[in-house]
This record gives structure tokens, sequence and C-alpha cells, in this order.
């Protein structure tokens, strides 16, 4: 169904959201694997990981040629524009990457996810308004299906940020 | 089937060792295996057992020794070069009779290499981890739920037959979520250790845990004794796994993580018209000589493929008696191959596939 790369610095949520996509896609029962860069990675550094969501059985959990690309800054742009499918689409945080997609064949997204984030007053919830973009512009999962998800995620001790999430969640999604 | 979770295999190999009913953990963080140290760390103490980070590999593996010897279920990770440095205390595990099992996330090499995913180790778990005259049971998973189902299952094969099972795992599999429910493993009968030493309470003889046997003849029955265990395993607990095998042209031999990719690649052939076929061994030993065999019997050729510069290759050419042309397509170094490259080779070797 899809393979999906996440790309950003450390620290924005990159990896945690590819986990709620993964999470989500296991429990709409399909096939998913879940694989993040790892090693020399600090918060600040670059930073990726890949989604597979599938109804086949899944073989290289590395996603090398996404059909879904989600990027929060511009080496990430830069490194991965070239390599999605034709067809396929990139979202980009425009208010971190100061740039355009140059492919044609490719659909773009654009959505200032950070910028909207200060202004709701969700600091760092910028990785949860692009997934509401992502779910609005491919319908890989239905809005309140995923809007559960992130509210179940949260840990139970914490029942506050499964909120926070959803908020971040509708602002991508209407945004 | 009980409720499914998403766990990193690191995380989803220690949680199914504490469930296999295992007290007790020493290791010493590696990159990529560091979750499964954490996991253990953070969960061993609420759940009736220990987590300790010895001051080194070889402290570790030793500490594995002596609580092996007095009856504990016990666990070591670490990854490829952590590994090397355990070599001699799993050697003296396997001369005293002791089960334990050993996880090794293997990551480039040689020396320090990198931290990125190899299969490397392969010559090192299946030939030669430690001196003498010694084999132990490799157990190669290939998902995140192959890992928790193979870990409880590797406890019970080292209590069964007293020695160490390794669990030969790399840096993608430990570090990728997947799906994984732990009610998958199946129910063995584990014989009482009689052999432990446990303290004999004025009831019963000294139980003796000792390699050294310094008289020759003596040590030539005890290993005598010990191969003839190695027979009944080879006879008994050989595991693989075949796709499309049935009338394949070429066969597809990999193991862990490259076996999944490879799948992919012998789907993508077969809708392009090429017959090929899967063999993916899940124990590296006892290695499945009997059924690559047949097979060499059925298909026209093999093609090897590994995350590393050939190693399991050799292994296909014994078993398969060199009956059949065995090719070998391997990426090294940290590189995880794709399914593309696969295919290709697939392309070239047939003939067929490309218009």
């Amino acid at each position: 169904m899809a393979g999906i790369l996440l790309a950003g610095f450390g620290g924005q949520g990159i990896l945690f959201a590819g986990k709620q996509l993964t999470k989500a896609g296991m429990d709409a029962g399909k096939q998913v694997s879940w694989l993040p860069s790892y090693g020399p990675e600090m918060r600040g550094g670059t930073c990726n990981c890949s989604v597979n969501i599938d109804d086949k059985p899944i073989g290289s959990p590395l996603v090398t040629a996404p059909d879904i690309l989600i990027v929060m800054n511009l080496p990430s742009l830069d490194k991965f524009e070239k390599k999605v499918v034709p067809g396929g689409c990139v979202f980009i945080d425009s208010s971190l990457v100061p740039k355009t997609c140059e492919r044609t064949d490719i659909r773009a997204y654009y959505i200032p996810a950070t910028k909207l984030a200060d202004e709701a007053e969700l600091n760092g919830l910028a990785n949860v308004i692009m997934l509401g973009k992502v779910i609005r512009e491919t319908g890989i999962f239905d809005y309140e299906f995923f809007r559960n998800e992130l509210l179940t995620s949260a840990p139970k001790s914490k029942p506050q940020l499964g909120e926070l999430n959803a908020k971040a969640l509708k602002i991508g999604y209407d945004g | 089937m009980g409720r499914k979770l998403l766990m990193k295999g690191n995380e989803a190999l220690a949680e199914a060792a504490i469930r296999a009913g295992c007290k007790l953990f020493f290791g010493y963080p590696i990159t990529p295996q560091t979750e499964l140290s954490e996991y253990m760390a953070k969960n061993m103490p609420k759940r009736g057992g220990l987590s300790l980070q010895a001051e080194s590999e070889i402290a570790a593996i030793n500490m594995v020794l002596g609580a092996s010897a007095a009856g504990a279920r016990v666990i070591t990770s670490s990854s490829s070069p952590g590994i090397s440095l355990k070599s001699e205390g799993i050697s003296y595990i396997v001369g005293s009779d002791l089960p334990c099992v050993i996880v090794n996330v293997q990551r480039a090499g040689p020396g320090l290499g990198g931290i990125q995913p190899s299969q490397a180790d392969y010559f090192q778990a299946t030939k030669a981890l430690g001196h003498g005259d010694m084999h132990f049971i490799v157990l190669a998973p290939a998902s995140v739920q192959e890992i928790a189902t193979l870990t409880g299952e590797a406890f019970d094969l080292a209590d069964i037959y007293r020695m160490p099972v390794m669990i030969l795992a790399d840096g993608a599999l430990g570090q990728m979520m997947e799906p994984v429910d732990f009610e998958e493993k199946k129910h063995r009968e584990i014989p009482e250790k009689t052999w432990a030493c446990t303290g004999t309470k004025d009831g019963r003889p000294h139980n003796i845990v000792n390699s050294l046997i310094i008289e020759p003849n003596e040590l030539e029955s005890v290993l005598e004794e010990r191969y003839k265990r190695y027979a009944e395993i080879e006879e008994k607990e050989v595991m693989y796994e075949e796709f499309m095998t049935d009338d394949a042209e070429i066969i597809v031999t990999a193991f862990g993580i490259t076996a999944r990719i490879a799948r992919t690649a012998v789907t993508a052939a077969r809708e392009k018209g090429i017959k090929a076929g899967l063999f993916r061994p899940i124990t590296l030993w006892p290695f499945p000589t009997k059924r690559l065999r047949e097979l060499a019997d059925k298909a026209d050729r093999f093609l090897c493929v590994e995350m590393n510069k050939g190693q399991m290759v050799y292994d296909i050419k014994l078993a398969t008696e060199c009956r059949k042309p065995v090719d070998f397509y391997g990426r090294t170094g940290g590189i995880v191959p794709e399914p593309a490259e696969i295919l290709n080779e697939l392309e070239k070797l047939t003939g067929k596939g490309k218009e």
C-alpha cells in the first residue's frame, strides 16, 4: 500500500510520527514495519525513519523509493526528493524549508507546520500537524480513526498529551 | 492469539526472554543491541530477575557460565566486536555442557567496523566461535515476531541439549519495529537440571561443572558423547522455510533480514516469468543440508544472497554437493541490499525478465 519516509532534524519527533503511522497501520489490520536511521544521530542532527504499511508481507524494512515523503528540513528535501516514486507525494514543512519541490511528476504539499504549532502553543507538535496534512491529502487513514489512535497512544499517566496531539492533528488536517 | 504489540526486535527479544522464565541478564552495552540491555535493566528487577551491566563482555560471559552452572536460565547479548570478546567464555560453556542463550545483533566488521546491519559473523557463529571441537545451535530469525518465538525456543533447546544457543540477528532486525504476539511459542518438555551446582544439602554427591579434562582418552570419550548429541540435534532440530520452491528453476538462499528482501525479489521475478524460489535456513547450525540436497535435484541453480562477502554460500555448495551452480550476491560494510539488486542478479543468471 505505501512506503513512507519521514525525515528531518533529531528532536522534531520524526520517529514518533513514523511510529504513530505504523501503529495505526497495525491496528487497521495491515502488515507494518518501522525502521529508524540509527547511529551518530543526536538532537539537531539529521534523522529519518522508514515506515511500510501493506496488505502483503513486508520485505525490506528500508524505504528507498517512498510513495510518501515527509520532510521537515532542507537537507532532507535535497536528499530524498529524487527518490520518491513517480506519482508519489512529498509533504514539506514550509516554515523550515525555504524551497519548493523541483519535480513535476510528484505532488508536493506545503504546510508551515512549525509556525502553526508555535502559534497554537503546541511547541514540538509540528510533526503531528504534518500527519494531519498527510491524512487529509492521501486518505491513508480515516481522520477519526487516526485521531483515536493518537488519543489511545498517550501514556495513561499523561492523557493530556493525547489531547494535544489530537489538536495538532486537526490543525494539519484543516490547514 | 494474544494482543499484538509494536516493538523493536531488541525489545521483543528481551521481553520474550523474560517470558521464557529467564531471570538473569549479564551484558555490556553496544550499538545496535543496546535497547535489549536497556529493556532488561528496566524490566528484570520488576519481574523478579536481575540485570547486570558487567565491567566488560568477558566478565559478562563468565557470569553467564557461573549462573548457568547453578541451574539458572540466563542470557547475554552483544554485537559483533563484543561477541568476539566473549568467545573464550563461550568455548568454556560448551566444554562444561552448560545451557545459555547468546544474542548477536550483528554490525559490520572486522574490528570495530561500523554500526550498520551486517551478516558478516556467519562464519564465526557457525564454524569457530571459540577453540576446540565444538558446535552450538544458531537460530536466524527474519522478523520481530520470529525473534520473539525463537527466543523462547532457544531457552528450551539450550536446556534440552545442555549447550549455548545463539540468536543471530542484525542491526536492522534489532532496530526495526513490527507487530509481535508473545503467545505463539509451542511448549516443550524440559529435563530437570540434576547436574546443576545448587548445594547438596548433604543429600547427594557433589555436582562438578568443569571443562578441564587432562586425560586424553577421557576427553575424547566426553567429546564422542557430545558429538552424539550433536548428531541428534542435526536429525531433529533443523528448521527452514521455503517459498515457491516447488517448480523453481533458480532458488535464492538467504537467512535473516536478507531472506525477506529476497522474497520480494522472488515475487517480482515470478511476475516477470522467472521461475524463482526462496530457501531460508532458520537454523544455521544444524544446517538444513538434507533438504538442500533434495532441492539440488530439482532446481537448475542457486543464488546465495548475504550481507557479507560470501559465507553461507560455502555451506550451500557443500549441502548441494556442487551438483548445480551456486552463485553469490552480497552487500557488506553495513549496506542492506535492495530487492531490485537481487532481481537484477536473477535476470542476469537466467537470461530472462529483461525485455
